[in-house]
């Protein structure tokens, strides 16, 4: 009885709205049968980006986007309301996974050759998506509106600055004023919660659009070529002989791997939570290390590791020749190979990639550049005198800022050598004349140190000798 | 992905000459009108939004402390408030300076934004050196670039003594470009 009433009502709402039968066949369209595990990545990053949305709204019921209240919402949020610190957690785990999971379907969609024709706008409109998951995920961190937060603001803003003519007004634009202040909040929570969200829906309908009017592309096999010539009339024929219905010959293994995505998102944010908030977002707080989310942190380190005479034009350049390039790949190679036996270029483009973001991640957190500001004055046993001028010198070595760029023993920083066993290369007069002189990046100390405190300084660092066993 | 279309095909009737003068003028006449709505909620949208960067801020002197309280040869954080902060904006009104006491009425205010990318540097008071947190930026205690990345000398605020107080004017964040 209530079946044939559900069964009404749901021609009903059939033939009024003629939704289900659309629907219906969208999910059916047919799919290449061997389109199996390499294909699920695309899926998963709706679904972080689902997660997103939910979890943002559900965010932004307790958020005030206000410079002075931002913070201490923060903190109701992570601290006392119920599930808010799980939620903020699910949050930021979701915009990693977002992030790793729109650089996995790329990364497949490169090797397979799927940009190829006729999905040259699929892969634009993909690289279009992977730049505005980037500014979500920038302006979340800002959101956070702790001191982290104000000064990602300014570094975003100087960059803008590089940008010629307009840099300055830029930079203003990006600041919400001339200094940080109630307004650099309130813009960022409108781009990050209307503008950016607004253009991800819009694109990701357009992605999918062209998804189902040009089919999921079939694994490639080596030999057979691309060519916008035939290629329509071979993919429909594949497609009709053997294409299965994507739901749900296909949407299984994207079901399955989105709950894992989603399993793992929410393990993560019980186990180890939310980024701690850091200090209030006054920037008058001098004492500030600021350091992006972990998605930028290699990018902090090709900022530190421009070098000096490039800076100007590649902080600018850079980031748009890259974009230009990704939009573009498809236009230049929209034929031919797409099995990556005959594309070893491919292979070898995206190791390189891999290989030179992990190296400027592991960088980025080590930040060897960086003067290391915890470093502790050094022990009488390392010193290894309690008078006199070796004594004399090592106090200087820590005052002078020594200790805060070199590496006594176990302490110190790494932007310059490690000067353990300093005494072993080089000799006293050379010692005098780096120190008096400098380097590119060491201060010139001919003004900072009498020629007493030299003296000491050179004697300390002739004790500097590596104790053979 | 075709389908049966149910509306009414708009080829529906075959149209005459004038039919279709007509309809080009009215597609063209929607196109217009349809301009006019967009500019009419466009223009004060886009307005709200750029206007406040082509107003110049009105900058002010800001008492950071009295005279006697630097000592000479020494340079020390002080702190102020922007011009005309929004009533919101809470503890991000505030903005700090290094003031630096050359001699007895020689005050020299550093911006304490790195030239590099604007991290906030660092005073190191033994080491007479300014130290950045964020690429290893370092600066001697005139400001000019000691070593590292920073592609310019820290900049410098107004600074004036006036009725025993030192004052700072202040400035926009300065932007390296």
């Amino acid at each position: 009885m209530l079946k044939r009433i559900l069964h009404r009502v749901w021609d009903w709402v059939d033939d009024r709205t003629g939704l289900p039968a659309m629907i219906g066949r969208m999910a059916t369209h047919l799919v290449p049968p061997d389109a199996k595990w390499w294909y699920v990545f695309g899926s998963a990053t709706l679904c972080a980006f689902m997660v997103q949305v939910v979890t943002g709204i559900a965010l932004a019921f307790s958020y005030i986007p206000s410079a002075s209240e931002a913070y201490s919402t923060l903190q109701f949020i992570s601290n006392d309301a119920p599930f808010g610190n799980f939620l903020r957690g699910l949050h930021y785990y979701g915009a990693s996974a977002m992030v790793l999971m729109v650089g996995l379907h790329m990364a497949r969609v490169f090797l397979a050759g799927s940009y190829k024709f006729p999905r040259e706008l699929n892969w634009a409109t993909g690289v279009l998506l992977l730049a505005f998951t980037l500014a979500m995920g920038f302006t979340g961190q800002l959101l956070r509106g702790d001191q982290n937060a104000v000064w990602t603001v300014v570094v975003a803003a100087e960059q803008a600055g590089r940008v010629p003519f307009i840099g300055q007004w830029l930079a203003h634009v990006v600041l919400g004023g001339d200094t940080v202040g109630g307004a650099t909040f309130t813009r960022f929570f409108a781009i990050h919660v209307f503008i950016m969200p607004g253009f991800i829906f819009a694109f990701v309908a357009l992605h999918l659009w062209l998804v189902l009017r040009h089919g999921i592309s079939e694994p490639p096999k080596p030999g057979k070529l691309v060519d916008p010539k035939t290629y329509r009339q071979e993919y429909k024929e594949l497609i009709e002989k053997k294409g299965k219905p994507f739901w749900p010959d296909a949407a299984w293994r994207d079901v399955v791997f989105s709950v894992a995505m989603i399993v793992v998102i929410a393990v993560l944010a019980m186990v180890s939570g939310a980024p701690q908030l850091g200090k209030p977002p006054d920037p008058s707080i001098i004492d500030a290390t600021p350091r992006p989310d972990w998605y930028f942190m290699w990018y902090f380190a090709v900022l530190a590791l421009l070098p000096p005479g490039t800076e100007q034009y590649l902080i600018v350049y850079g980031p748009l020749l890259v974009g230009i390039i990704l939009i573009a790949l498809p236009f230049f190679s929209n034929r031919g190979e797409r099995s990556l036996q005959q594309r070893p270029w491919a292979i070898a483009i995206l190791m390189m990639t891999v290989l030179m973001i992990a190296t400027l991640w592991v960088e980025g957190v080590k930040s060897p550049w960086s003067p290391n500001f915890k470093a502790q004055p050094l022990s009488a046993s390392v010193v290894g005198a309690t008078n006199g001028p070796v004594f004399l010198g090592a106090q200087l070595f820590d005052d002078k800022g020594c200790l805060n760029c070199h590496m006594i023993g176990y302490d110190g920083g790494r932007r310059g050598p490690d000067l353990t066993d300093v005494a072993g290369r080089l000799s006293k007069n050379q010692m005098i004349l780096r120190i008096a002189n400098g380097a590119v990046n060491m201060p010139a100390y001919a003004a900072n140190l009498t020629p007493a405190q030299m003296d000491a300084l050179v004697a300390f660092l002739q004790t500097r000798k590596m104790q053979l066993p | 992905m075709k389908e049966p279309n149910p509306e009414p095909a708009s080829t529906g009737c075959p149209a005459s000459p004038a039919e279709l003068s007509r309809r080009k003028f009215l597609a063209r006449l929607s196109l217009a009108v349809g301009s006019i709505g967009a500019v009419i909620v466009t223009v004060p949208v886009v307005g709200f939004l750029l206007a406040p960067f082509f107003v110049r801020r009105q900058e002010v002197w800001r008492s950071v402390g009295k005279i006697e309280s630097f000592k000479i040869g020494t340079t020390s954080a002080v702190n102020y408030e922007d011009p005309s902060p929004l009533p919101w904006a809470g503890v991000t009104a505030h903005t700090a300076a290094w003031l630096r006491r050359v001699s007895a009425d020689n005050f020299i205010a550093f911006s304490i934004n790195c030239t590099h990318l604007g991290c906030p540097v660092r005073w190191l008071p033994k080491a007479n050196l300014f130290m950045c947190p964020c690429h290893g930026g370092v600066y001697y205690e005139d400001g000019t670039v000691a070593a590292g990345p920073p592609p310019l000398p820290l900049p410098r605020y107004p600074v004036r003594v006036k009725d025993g107080e030192v004052q700072i004017q202040t400035s926009p964040i300065p932007i390296t470009n």
